[in-house]
């Protein structure tokens, strides 16, 4: 770990500007993800803004019948919430699906949202990785690609998007609120909130340099029967090899997205409307393109048999 | 004291102490935190360093440059170790690689610095400042691809041929012949390799967590250039070991080069990522297995060979021991094979030999029974035999393979097991699975000194290790039954090489052995009481914590020390029994697993184990070794992996987060059942080992369960569900 300089921000604007200002500032907040990459040299901010004391920690109603979620709000007080668990279930589930008890109590709503990738080349310094050293080359695509993205990749980069949460968010289309270095406040859909790769997969989302998230908000209740189904290698405490969350309606129409699979949360809204045809219709348009490695191949029959149970739990 | 002559009743036989179920006498410091492990003996020397390992980066070649200039002069830093400035050093006997690289690398994350620094984050920010250049060398990281350069490792284990294994095979009505494999494996105990140095002029101590005191000492002065005289090894708790901690390693060497560098203490451990590559393994294996039977279902040939690779030097995985005294068959071949791998140096692991041997063997007997169209217990206990199939004039010492078997199939409700891929339970295929456990009982010598003082408080002394076993526990029973005390009139202190030298932590031999040892001390020692008594020491009895003869004369133990300590040592050493008898442990595993019908997930429901391993001096602390061990075999069925990149040469999940391990939610209800049993030919306490017996078997008992779940047949471990999903039924009903 580098020695570097530590401030509370006073406000999230003035957070925003100073990460703007500070050459290899870094926002902290749970620290859950941001102190490990650290400690391996992954990560090597100059300058910490610790976001904790910024009051980003509640959840307020919206006039449109939706949910705003503070920055801070933590994972376990997000999935406990009685509002989360009544109207936008897939949320609590998601949520409940990743990490551990003792995670869960310092992992932030947008933390969550921006945790890295877990592939195991990014995380040794010895390796070539274009996230962590553009241009170094992607160890992955020839080695332990197991547990990585098939879809939605490129020849720089194939690592996948680990959380468990934003594959949830994406589902619900949430928005994404933030404020920028010069104090102006915008909402990104989550749908453009994660990057692909392409050949700059550093670059991992859409936040200008300095932009600090302030909340995330649901939409109105969709109603519904809610999934979220992790498969993984063990019972608990694992990423996802493949998860499914759904939102299915009584007539058969609904929302499917994806974990594990892709950089980032995989919903593509044209598919959906095949779910009446079953997941077979619904994974070969989802996962069209797909440039899966020897290695994690299975995951596209995984997920259709996922979908698949999902479906007829639905039905039955 | 010599035992080579079949166990007399004695005073351990009174079972007031030994026998029963007890607490660990350690537990409450585990508990309250206040054990000191090796990284947390702040008593143990002033204001020491801290040292961080820096590792190489590439596989196989040589270190072209170092600068370690900047690393120097950075903040807090007080030195940097290398191979440069470290001094002539040399290998102990049971390190195959070098524990300080340089120039030469000969494997991944070979330690090549150690940056000394006032702080651990100062030493640690400042070993990413070591520039090193290197030169690679191809090196060989693919154990399938050099299989046909492999050769017989015939110091660790010749081939063995008795009667005519082609013949009898080519004419064996009903035949298997099937090639299975296992991965790499990491031992993944919780606490890292850690050591705090201290030098005292040339006297060198060293708080470490080690498994085996005598080893990592002789190792030490081997690698140092010293005498062991002026070495001390201290290891008196231990997270965990596994085997991963029975040699000298690299935290040692540097945190005595480091100490002596900076004429400080200094404290160094493994940071987990070095924990995989820097370390020892368990070698993944190739094995073959060919059975012949006759129709009725009796072993006419048996053959089984296992190939692995290790560093030029290494060893062998021992994987076929066991399928030469498992099962009768008067036809048999067994062989090793020996590749060069460049791969980081394998070694011991819980049962090395026997856990991957087993996992294949015992998936080979569920195939052939069922090509047999028998019973998979019916089977084994068909075939089973009470002499060395390859020498029938030598018996087993004890053999119950066939009641535990028989038992367990009762408890578990195994007559309810189905043909395989025909129970349903709502998402879930449901199966059972059997398999034999089986490991060897080893013994070794193993010595203690007993000290009584005017108290009546006992201590017993012995570099005896506890890894988390109930070492201190059961040491404590066996002196408390032999002087007549209860538990809390006796101390126990263990792990120090200033004590007489143990059986150590291995092999499962441990607790049998060095309880033996303590047996004898005490036999000295209830001598020297009852002289003090005045009591003929063949009349003397020991009871309530008094001494006793004939016509009531007696003391308590308190006043038989009173003008002074009453110490006693000796050892107890091991004749020719183990080679009279063959002395094994046996067991039966019994497993229930659910797959998930969509996702190919397997989860484990139900767990038994019977086993049949001597007197059992702790029952409770017994139990949780075999436990722990049906838990780290359900790993090895169907996670546990190290991922080889073969074009790098190393282990790329080298962390907690990519090597899985189960975690409570994949364990279900675990059920142990020791027979009643004892072992005269084992030693005075009739006792054998059981903390590696509880694995044996237990890999393929789950690979048995999923297949009779599935009725799908994966022979390379670990079964993951990638390797099912292509087998598993379609869902035409939802497209």
């Amino acid at each position: 770990m580098k020695s570097f300089t530590y401030e509370k921000a006073q406000s999230p604007a003035e957070a925003a500007a100073a990460a703007a200002r500070i050459p290899g500032a870094r926002f902290i907040a749970g620290g859950t993800n941001l102190l490990d990459l650290m400690k391996l040299e992954v990560e090597t901010p100059a300058h910490l803004i610790d976001v904790n004391g910024l009051a980003l920690d509640r959840l307020e109603p919206l006039s449109d019948g939706g949910l705003r979620v503070g920055a801070l709000v933590r994972n376990t007080d997000l999935a406990a919430d009685a509002r989360v668990r009544r109207d936008y279930p897939v949320l609590a589930r998601a949520l409940l699906a990743g990490a551990s008890g003792q995670l869960r109590n310092k992992a932030t709503t947008a933390g969550n949202l921006l945790q890295r990738t877990r592939c195991a080349y990014f995380y040794d310094t010895n390796q070539p990785c274009n996230k962590r050293v553009p241009g170094s080359g992607c160890s992955a695509l020839e080695g332990l690609s197991r547990p990585l993205a098939l879809i939605g990749v490129s020849r720089a980069c194939i690592a996948s998007h680990p959380s468990d949460m934003a594959v949830a968010m994406r589902l619900l289309d949430a928005g994404v609120e933030t404020v920028k270095a010069d104090g102006s406040r915008r909402l990104i859909p989550i749908a453009d909130f994660h990057r692909l790769p392409g050949d700059t997969p550093q670059h991992e989302s859409a936040l200008a340099p300095g932009e600090l998230v302030t909340a995330v908000s649901l939409p109105p209740p969709l109603g519904g029967k809610h999934y979220y189904r992790k498969v993984r290698d063990r019972a608990s405490y694992a990423f996802a090899l493949v998860s499914v969350a759904a939102i299915l309606q009584p007539d058969g129409s609904g929302r499917v997205a994806l974990g594990g699979v892709a950089p980032r949360p995989w919903r593509l809204e044209s598919a959906e409307a095949a779910l009446p045809l079953g997941a077979r219709a619904v994974t070969e348009q989802l996962l069209a393109g797909a440039t899966p490695t020897q290695q994690n191949a299975f995951k596209i029959p995984l997920v259709q048999r996922t979908l698949s149970a999902v479906l007829a739990e639905a039905q039955g | 004291m010599k035992f080579d002559q079949p166990a007399q009743t004695n005073p351990i036989d009174q079972l007031k102490v030994v026998g029963r179920a007890t607490d660990r006498v350690d537990g409450p410091l585990k508990t309250t935190g206040t054990a000191p492990y090796a990284y947390e003996q702040y008593q143990a020397a002033a204001n020491p360093a801290y040292g961080y390992v820096v590792g190489a980066a590439i596989a196989k070649g040589r270190i072209t440059a170092m600068d370690a200039d900047e690393a120097r002069h950075a903040p807090g830093v007080l030195a940097v170790i290398t191979a440069g400035n470290a001094g002539k050093l040399g290998k102990g006997s049971h390190n195959t690689a070098a524990l300080l690289g340089g120039p030469e690398i000969q494997h991944y994350h070979q330690a090549i610095a150690l940056v000394v620094a006032e702080t651990l984050e100062q030493a640690r920010a400042a070993a990413q400042l070591l520039r090193v250049d290197y030169a690679r060398s191809p090196g060989a990281y693919d154990l399938a691809a050099v299989r046909d350069t492999a050769t017989e490792p015939a110091e660790a284990m010749p081939d063995s041929r008795v009667g005519d294994f082609d013949g009898a095979y080519a004419r064996a009505p009903v035949k298997l012949d099937a090639s299975y494999s296992t991965p790499d494996q990491a031992h993944a105990m919780m606490e890292p390799h850690a050591t705090l140095a201290a030098w005292e002029g040339d006297k060198l101590t060293v708080w470490t967590a080690n498994q085996m005191i005598a080893w990592a000492r002789s190792d030490l002065a081997e690698t140092l250039g010293l005498p062991e005289d002026k070495l001390r090894v201290v290891s008196p708790y231990i997270g965990g070991g596994f085997g991963g901690k029975l040699f000298l390693r690299a935290d040692v060497v540097l945190a005595a080069l480091g100490a002596r560098a900076i004429g400080r203490p200094v404290k160094v451990a493994l940071s987990r990522p070095l924990m995989f590559n820097n370390t020892t393994h368990r070698p993944a294996t190739l094995q073959r297995i060919r059975l012949g039977a006759e129709a009725d279902g009796r072993l006419t040939a048996i053959a089984h060979e296992s190939w692995s690779g290790d560093l030029p030097g290494g060893g062998p995985e021992l994987a076929v021991q066991q399928t030469r005294l498992l099962y009768a068959g008067a036809n048999r071949l067994t062989a090793l094979r020996l590749a060069v791998l460049d791969l980081p140096e394998g070694n011991a692991m819980r049962a090395p030999g026997e856990a991957p041997g087993l996992m294949a063997l015992e998936m080979a007997m569920d195939e052939m029974a069922e090509k047999l169209g028998l019973d998979p217990v019916a089977f084994r206990i068909l075939n089973d035999t009470q002499v060395d199939p390859e020498k029938p004039e030598r018996p087993f010492s004890q053999r119950r393979l066939a009641d535990c078997l028989r038992s367990g199939a009762e408890r578990f409700g195994w007559h309810a097991r189905r043909s395989p891929g025909s129970r349903r339970e709502g998402n879930w295929l449901i199966g059972l699975g059997v398999a034999a456990a089986f490991r060897n009982n080893l013994v070794m010598k193993s010595g203690a000194r007993v000290r009584l003082d005017r108290h009546g408080m006992l201590t017993v002394e012995t570099d005896m290790t506890d890894i988390g076993t109930g070492s201190y526990t059961v040491i404590a029973q066996t002196a408390a039954e032999m002087l007549g005390l209860p538990l809390d009139k006796v101390a126990v202190r263990l792990g120090d090489s200033d004590f007489p030298v143990s059986a150590g932590s291995g092999g499962q031999w441990g607790a049998n052995s060095a309880t033996a040892g303590v047996y004898a001390a005490c036999v000295r020692l209830r001598e020297r009481v009852a002289e003090r008594a005045g009591i003929p020491p063949a009349e003397a009895s020991f009871a309530d914590g008094q001494v006793r003869g004939g016509g009531g004369r007696g003391m308590t133990l308190a006043q038989a020390a009173a003008e002074g300590e009453l110490v006693a040592e000796d050892s107890m050493e091991f004749g020719d029994l183990d080679q009279r008898y063959q002395q094994s442990t046996f067991g039966a595993h019994f497993v229930e697993v659910a797959v998930d019908y969509a996702t190919a997930e397997t989860r484990v429901r139900r767990m038994l184990a019977v086993c049949a391993a001597g007197r059992i001096l702790n029952p409770k602390s017994a139990r949780s070794q075999v436990i722990g061990a049906m838990t780290m075999g359900v790993g090895a069925a169907l996670m546990e992996a190290l991922h080889i990149d073969k074009r790098q040469g190393f282990f790329v999940n080298h962390d907690l987060a990519g090597y899985e391990v189960p975690v409570h939610a994949d364990i279900p209800a675990q059920e142990v059942i020791f027979l009643d049993e004892t072992d005269p030919m084992s030693s005075p306490m009739k006792a054998k080992g059981v903390g590696e017996l509880g694995i044996c078997g237990v890999g393929a008992a789950v690979a048995n369960a999923i297949h009779n779940a599935t009725g799908m047949r994966v022979r390379d471990y670990p079964i993951t569900l990638d390797k099912l999903l292509p087998g598993m039924p379609e869902r035409a009903e939802l497209g």
